[in-house]
């Protein structure tokens, strides 16, 4: 038996059933244990006080943002080139989860911004080139969106979605040596102050959850789209019915 | 309107890929050159938005040294996305994309050659009446010239890479609007840039960087970007 049996729909949708509930549980354990690690374990920072634990979400949200973008191409990739449905379904499953991502991670940023920095936003490097990817996946969700026929939608959004990750690094470093032209930022991010282990530590589980609930998520809209897309064939039926 | 727009002529057998790259380049100039309202909408267009800065900000030439570059840029972005929705729509509409698609002629060509005729046709023109936009902006001989420069390198830029969202959004409803939501994020480098280059030249800095650097993502451009337009336009009419 080869893995690539589950690449038809109508076997990777118990298989994604049976799955869930473990990266759903995993996710909201690893959730508690971070969450406890970070607020109640790790020691206040001595120069950012209590706001800097924000990070437990911040941080792990903003790899997330980055690593589901590189997720969503690879699976838009691979539909591109094999022709194959659920690698298609996949990387449009994961966009909301990672426009999600990025939204949090500028929401929690600006959040941490206005009592460090004494504002909501800057024209930082980071924060600009976030705010594009964000509009990236905006892009890649709404061409998927505007066209009708479901395979044209997804070769449309996947070449889309290559493109992206052709210009993410020019858009980072341009937007880096923009920022660096006009005026050095208030606060560098870059020479963070080393971290206490234990910040370090929530922040890992913290990461790790968020990777178990972006799979979780992403796995559970695959379900509904695969729902969706098949739904006149008659396994699908044959589900309906015994639900 | 009323004249048949020029249609593509056969091309003799032994003319090869060169003729018909030709052809289509000339055609597309041609349809341009008789569509004046057309072209020059995207023109006014920028000078318009270009106009009404002053007027939202206020008119200090201090504050409107500083501002120009960076409108002039965006003006120049937003109008190019105009244009870019007439690249493939009309060849789209009439079935002669589909000819395209069809002919011997490596798709890749035909969308350079396409693209190269669109860009003479909207680009061009912006940049030949930036300079006098540079003057309402107060900004002096030297950085008037490297914005005119600046938008040489950078307009063909925005039209290739605004081909490749032309491309994926042919025959969409709303495709004008989905079109910038696709392109413009993907061009903030060029903005970036190509003020930087305005803004370096107005503090007495080299802009050989910049200039550098544009043209470093016009060759990488000229080199990805007709290839990812002609799958998207494959994916479209498949």
């Amino acid at each position: 038996m080869s893995w690539t049996r589950y690449a038809a729909p109508q076997r990777f949708y118990p298989l994604a059933g049976r799955m869930i509930p473990w990266f759903a549980v995993l996710a909201l354990l690893l959730t508690l244990v971070g969450l406890a690690i970070g607020l109640l374990l790790a020691p206040t920072d001595h120069q950012q006080g209590e706001a800097y634990r924000i990070i437990f979400v911040h941080v792990p949200a903003a790899w997330m943002s980055m690593i589901i973008y590189l997720a969503m191409a690879f699976w838009a990739a691979v539909g591109l080139m094999f022709n194959t449905r659920l690698a298609s379904m996949l990387a449009v499953a994961l966009a909301p989860t990672g426009a999600w991502m990025t939204f949090l991670a500028l929401w929690t940023g600006a959040l941490w911004g206005k009592p460090t920095w004494g504002t909501w936003w800057v024209w930082d490097a980071r924060l600009t080139s976030e705010l594009i990817l964000l509009f990236l996946y905006i892009g890649f969700m709404s061409l998927h969106a505007s066209i009708d026929d479901e395979r044209r939608a997804d070769r449309a959004a996947a070449l889309l979605a290559l493109v992206g990750v052709v210009n993410v690094p020019i858009i980072y470093f341009s937007v880096q040596w923009w920022n660096t032209l006009h005026q050095g930022a208030s606060v560098s991010l870059t020479k963070a102050p080393s971290m206490a282990t234990t910040m370090l530590w929530g922040m890992l589980v913290m990461a790790l959850a968020f990777w178990m609930y972006s799979i979780a998520a992403a796995l559970a809209r695959t379900r509904t789209i695969i729902l969706e897309r098949e739904h006149g064939t008659r396994w699908v039926r044959q589900l309906m019915e015994a639900a | 309107m009323s004249r048949p727009l020029p249609t593509l002529e056969p091309t003799a057998p032994s003319s090869g890929s060169w003729g018909a790259l030709r052809a289509v380049f000339q055609r597309d100039l041609r349809i341009a050159l008789r569509r004046r309202a057309d072209t020059g909408s995207a023109l006014v267009f920028f000078v318009i938005v270009v106009s009404l800065f002053p007027l939202g900000v206020g008119p200090q030439f201090e504050l409107l040294r500083r501002m120009g570059p960076g409108v002039v840029w965006v003006a120049a972005l937003l109008a190019s996305m105009l244009a870019l929705g007439r690249l493939f729509a009309d060849d789209h509409a009439d079935g002669t994309l589909e000819q395209l698609l069809l002919s011997p002629t490596p798709l890749a060509l035909l969308v350079l050659a396409k693209t190269a005729a669109h860009w003479l046709a909207s680009g061009v023109l912006l940049v030949l009446i930036s300079p006098l936009l540079a003057l309402q902006f107060d900004l002096g001989q030297e950085a008037a010239w490297v914005l005119c420069l600046s938008l040489l390198l950078g307009t063909p830029l925005l039209s290739l890479i605004g081909a490749i969202g032309a491309a994926l959004t042919v025959g969409l409803r709303g495709a004008g609007v989905l079109l910038s939501l696709l392109v413009l994020p993907l061009c903030a480098p060029v903005l970036i840039f190509g003020a930087g280059a305005v803004e370096a030249a107005q503090a007495g800095l080299g802009v050989g960087a910049h200039f550098s650097l544009l043209g470093a993502m016009l060759l990488l451009a000229l080199l990805l970007a007709p290839l990812a337009a002609a799958a998207a336009l494959r994916i479209a009419l498949e």
